[in-house]
């Protein structure tokens, strides 16, 4: 398992510096510069310039870059607000992303375990029909369809949730967003675990076990929950890359001070340093949680461990 | 004692037999995989279902645009947010072009068909706020919306479907690097890649295929690579291989049929995601520019008026809801179909 993990990291590690790489040479070809402000004159423009290390060779400027990266420092925000460093704008920020984001993981992924370990179970007509309606809405409708469906229902018609984010009650108004995120992880989460525990219940040491009297809910949790997780695991990761770019839009419907929402305005007000600063957050974010999910499938299934590749 | 009979051949030893050709009944005939495909997607009632809607909605982005008396883009600033009429439903009292309309003395219906004196135009969708007919809007936003999907698609598979027939085919020291190379791209977040490109192109139909071209060709590739990979051994390749075949012959002519079918199913499913990203970045800001109409710009109008004019969301709303399940209703089907 050592040797899994570390090739596992050093593959890592080599992705976030190729994505730095091209995060750097991207900022290089923007158009525009962020002292877009004509009032400006030539040499005041050269000594922000100078300020900013932006006079300096290309190579230089990337090392800096680099090294002020893994320091921690994102640089500052040009013009959003100007002069501060970007790390502040996420400190209170990515609390709020991070919240929604799990708890729309976590609320789905329970779902949908539950709803598809009741589909493997019940096998009658009617349940078979109203779990494959609602996994092919979750799957094929996006996110941000059903968050303008329930921001009009829920919270324009019957005004039962906020419509807009508030600060003084996080939890209660952040229900929508979560809502409309976590339908999808449920209906793809649903939908795996149904095929897989439909497998594992016909195999034959689910068999072995009931013959020798085990308790039924033992065999649910040990054996079939367990082995339904594995495939459960892989699809994780598409989900969280689906919830990334969902979230963007939601906080933005919902007015969520979140990432997203800082991303969506650095985009919209040419704050380079700042899309590019959130562009290396999410993109490391994103290889830190493919790294859990592989340490996590490797705990879940031994074979993986044993050099193996699943199948 | 036995005596010793010698055997004599007679001409009826062996008869000829009866020049008739034996008809195959149809559990004896051979199909191809293609034709039994074809029949257990069509068995499938959901499938047909998917592929009914699919057809309904390119007849529509062809045609629905032309079938209004109003063009898509033909501004009239004197009849603004008009809500639906609809020339039968009107004289029922539904959808007859008045709405309710919260005011701050209290809720009060307004027709403004009556109050403009519009009595013989109907506008089936409504109009926006530059008084531009919704029904002809929608149509040539789906129409906008399908050749953006189109168009990625299919360079998706072609750079994925031969990147992942390279590498799977070739095997060795060629596959491994370009899969490290696949694995590296494919760690960064689509997000990510999309809003970057398209921070630094010009905003427009053809840096937004561009941008859906290079996120979406990976899992095209990953397929192909492992369809092949599962298909190249088996018997008749190497029978191919046997025989002295060439390796474009034994890529074009025995391996690339037989990984179609899951080819096909992946172009399904990536039609809805380019819609979906196309929609997206006009969410963000970075879609079609401002005048052009997708599904995108036109879900982001409709929702930024969500509050006063619900109409306006609807028609659109549904196009995609529509779109997307017809195509993964298709998919599925494709997947069973083939399995």
């Amino acid at each position: 398992m050592g040797r899994y993990l570390r090739r596992r990291i050093i593959i890592s590690i080599s992705i976030l510096f190729v994505i730095l790489l091209i995060l750097f040479l991207l900022m290089q070809f923007m158009p525009g510069s962020p002292f877009n402000d004509a009032k400006l004159s030539e040499e005041q423009v050269a000594s922000l310039k100078e300020s900013y290390g932006l006079d300096k060779p290309v190579i230089v400027q990337f090392f800096r870059y680099i090294g002020k990266m893994l320091k921690g420092d994102l640089g500052v925000s040009y013009s959003i607000a100007p002069n501060t460093p970007i790390t502040s704008l996420l400190v209170n920020r990515f609390p709020v992303t991070l919240r929604i984001g799990f708890l729309s993981l976590i609320f789905g992924t329970l779902a949908g375990l539950t709803l598809g370990l009741i589909a493997a179970f019940f096998r009658s007509r009617i349940i078979k029909v109203i779990f494959n309606i609602l996994t092919l809405l979750g799957i094929a409708v996006p996110s941000y369809m059903f968050a303008m469906f329930f921001s009009w229902t829920l919270g324009y018609k019957c005004n039962i949730f906020p419509m807009l984010y508030d600060f003084r009650s996080p939890m209660f108004s952040s229900a929508m967003p979560i809502l409309a995120l976590s339908l999808s992880v449920m209906a793809v989460i649903g939908q795996f675990t149904r095929s897989e525990a439909e497998d594992v219940i016909k195999s034959d040491y689910v068999l072995l076990a009931k013959t020798t009297g085990m308790k039924s809910s033992t065999i649910i949790i040990k054996y079939i929950l367990r082995n339904s997780l594995i495939p459960v695991i892989t699809v994780m990761a598409s989900l969280l890359v689906s919830l990334l770019t969902g979230s963007l839009v939601i906080e933005k419907m919902f007015a969520v001070p979140g990432i997203g929402g800082l991303l969506t305005t650095a985009i919209s007000s040419n704050d380079y340093s700042v899309v590019i600063a959130l562009s290396f957050v999410y993109s490391a974010l994103y290889i830190v949680v493919m790294l859990i999910l592989d340490i996590l499938y490797c705990v879940v299934d031994p074979r993986v461990r044993l050099g193996g590749k699943p199948s | 004692m036995a005596e010793n009979v010698i055997y004599t051949p007679q001409d009826t030893d062996f008869v000829p037999a009866a020049k008739e050709r034996k008809e195959l009944t149809s559990s004896e005939t051979v199909t191809g995989s293609k034709n039994d495909m074809r029949k257990r997607f069509f068995a499938q009632k959901s499938a047909v279902a998917g592929l009914v809607i699919l057809a309904l909605l390119t007849l529509l982005a062809v045609i629905g645009p032309y079938l209004s008396s109003h063009d898509y883009d033909d501004q009239q600033l004197d009849r603004t947010n008009l809500p639906p009429r609809v020339p039968w439903l009107a004289s029922m009292g539904i959808l007859d072009g008045s709405e309710k309309i919260n005011k701050t003395s209290g809720a009060v219906t307004v027709n403004r068909y009556e109050e403009l004196g519009i009595t013989d135009e109907y506008y089936i969708f409504g109009t926006d706020n530059l008084g531009r007919d919704m029904f002809a809007r929608a149509f040539m936003g789906l129409r906008v919306s399908l050749i953006i999907a189109l168009a990625a698609t299919v360079i998706n598979l072609l750079i994925g479907m031969n990147y992942g027939i390279i590498s799977g085919y070739f095997g060795g020291m060629t596959d491994i690097i370009m899969q490290r190379i696949i694995d590296i791209i494919g760690s960064i977040p689509t997000l990510v890649v999309v809003t970057l490109l398209m921070l630094v192109l010009q905003p427009g139909m053809g840096s937004i295929i561009i941008a859906l071209m290079l996120s979406g060709w990976i899992e095209m590739s990953r397929i192909s690579r492992a369809e092949v990979l599962k298909v190249k051994e088996l018997e008749y390749v190497q029978a191919a291989r046997t025989l002295g075949a060439s390796h474009r012959h034994i890529i074009f002519r025995e391996i690339m049929p037989n990984i179609t079918g899951k080819l096909v199913t992946q172009i399904m499913l990536s039609i809805p995601s380019a819609v979906f990203l196309e929609a997206f970045l006009s969410f963000v800001g970075l879609g079609m520019p401002a005048g052009s109409c997708s599904l995108g710009t036109m879900l982001t109008d409709g929702f930024s008026n969500v509050l006063l004019h619900i109409y306006k969301l609807i028609p659109t709303a549904t196009l995609m809801v529509l779109l997307m399940v017809g195509c993964h209703l298709v998919a599925k089907g494709l997947k069973k179909a083939s399995e």
